[in-house]
């Protein structure tokens, strides 16, 4: 199909689509008003599994269960990602010191790195731990704490990324993690009956120790995050910097 | 004002869309794609507004009320947002093998399958 065609069929199709848009948007609710059934009800089911944190609320226990279709997604995307990215059969890994070895870095970069490294590890280990309190959770603090690895690579050189980065680690820590949550789903089914139903007792309200099964959840999720983006990145990083078509590399 | 958001929505929608149809490099393809994306953020976002209500989270001091922003639809923006950056990083990692594959990242150059 040339671009004259592939043109015509997308002013068609996408005339329609916002005809259909627009038609649709004006018999919504008026924007910020203050009709919200859902809210209602999530809200109500939030406090009486005593979860300030509505969204994690809805996230992990009231459609934990869509939830764990989409860390599936995200597992799959990486194990995906992992597979494409092979080194193929006209390169090769390149191990010692090629060319730019040693990158200048400013000595405050460095010193900016080692301090946040740690900082930032505590950070995404709080936002994870205090996901059912306030905000944040499994998800975000997961991103945050496989960032803060990445910090070395800014600060210093790629070497020292990965001395403290096993990526073999970090591939086991991401199944543990979607293992985690799959295994509180049949818990729950062995404890109360239903799948991924909150069968720890809830707590107290806003009590570190509350919300059961969100917690728990949370922090199955940021493993496979921080893991998974871990993983993904080292991908990527061995694609720009390791690897070296066969005939060029001697040059 | 009142329905502004949804058109926004709309907008980032088809923007993104045209943007993966005139693309002339995958990498370019992609990112319309995040952009198109984005479009379903605003929407949800948009559908939970509630005018001069906080986000969705109490506290020991906060007593639940109803009076916020849906939770509902901030919690599928969220995993939105987690199945986008991954799904956008498989696609940059096919993008990388088509270049290496093929010396192209013009989707129009790609004309044969390879079996």
């Amino acid at each position: 199909m040339n671009r004259g065609v592939r043109h015509l069929v997308f002013l068609f199709g996408g005339g329609l689509v916002a005809v259909l848009f627009v038609l649709g948007a004006l018999g919504m609710p008026k924007f910020g008003s203050s009709n919200h059934p859902y809210r209602d009800r999530s809200v109500h089911a939030a406090a009486e599994h005593q979860t300030p944190n509505v969204v994690a609320a809805v996230n992990f226990d009231q459609r934990g269960f869509d939830t764990l279709g989409e860390e599936s997604i995200f597992f799959a995307s990486v194990i995906g990602a992992a597979a494409l990215l092979r080194p193929s059969k006209e390169e090769r890994e390149e191990r010692q010191e090629s060319g730019g070895g040693l990158r200048d870095v400013m000595a405050s970069t460095r010193f900016a790195g080692y301090v946040l490294l740690p900082l930032t590890l505590l950070v995404g280990l709080d936002v994870v731990a205090h996901g059912h309190i306030t905000p944040g959770g499994g998800f975000q603090g997961g991103v945050v704490l496989a960032t803060g690895f990445h910090v070395l690579y800014v600060a210093g050189r790629y070497e020292t990324l990965e001395k403290v980065r096993p990526v073999a680690l970090f591939e086991n820590g991401e199944v543990l993690g979607a293992l985690g949550f799959a295994g509180l789903g049949f818990a729950g089914i062995a404890i109360s009956g239903s799948f991924l139903s909150n069968m720890i007792p809830v707590g107290g309200w806003g009590s570190f120790l509350s919300a059961g099964t969100v917690e728990v959840l949370n922090f199955a999720v940021g493993i496979e995050v921080a893991c998974g983006v871990i993983v993904l990145l080292s991908h990527f990083f061995e694609q720009a910097i390791r690897l070296r078509d066969r005939g060029q590399a001697q040059s | 004002m009142n329905y502004y958001p949804y058109f926004v929505a709309g907008w980032l929608l088809l923007i993104g869309s045209l943007g993966i149809v005139r693309s002339r490099n995958l990498v370019h393809g992609v990112v319309s794609l995040a952009v198109a994306q984005a479009g379903t953020y605003v929407l949800l976002l948009a559908v939970g507004y509630q005018r001069n209500a906080p986000a969705p989270v109490f506290g020991s001091t906060k007593k639940p009320s109803t009076n916020v922003v849906d939770p509902v639809v901030q919690a599928l923006t969220l995993t939105d947002i987690v199945v986008s950056a991954t799904v956008t990083a498989l696609l940059l990692a096919l993008a990388m093998q088509i270049a290496k594959r093929h010396g192209t990242v013009d989707p129009d150059e790609l004309r044969a399958l390879e079996g």
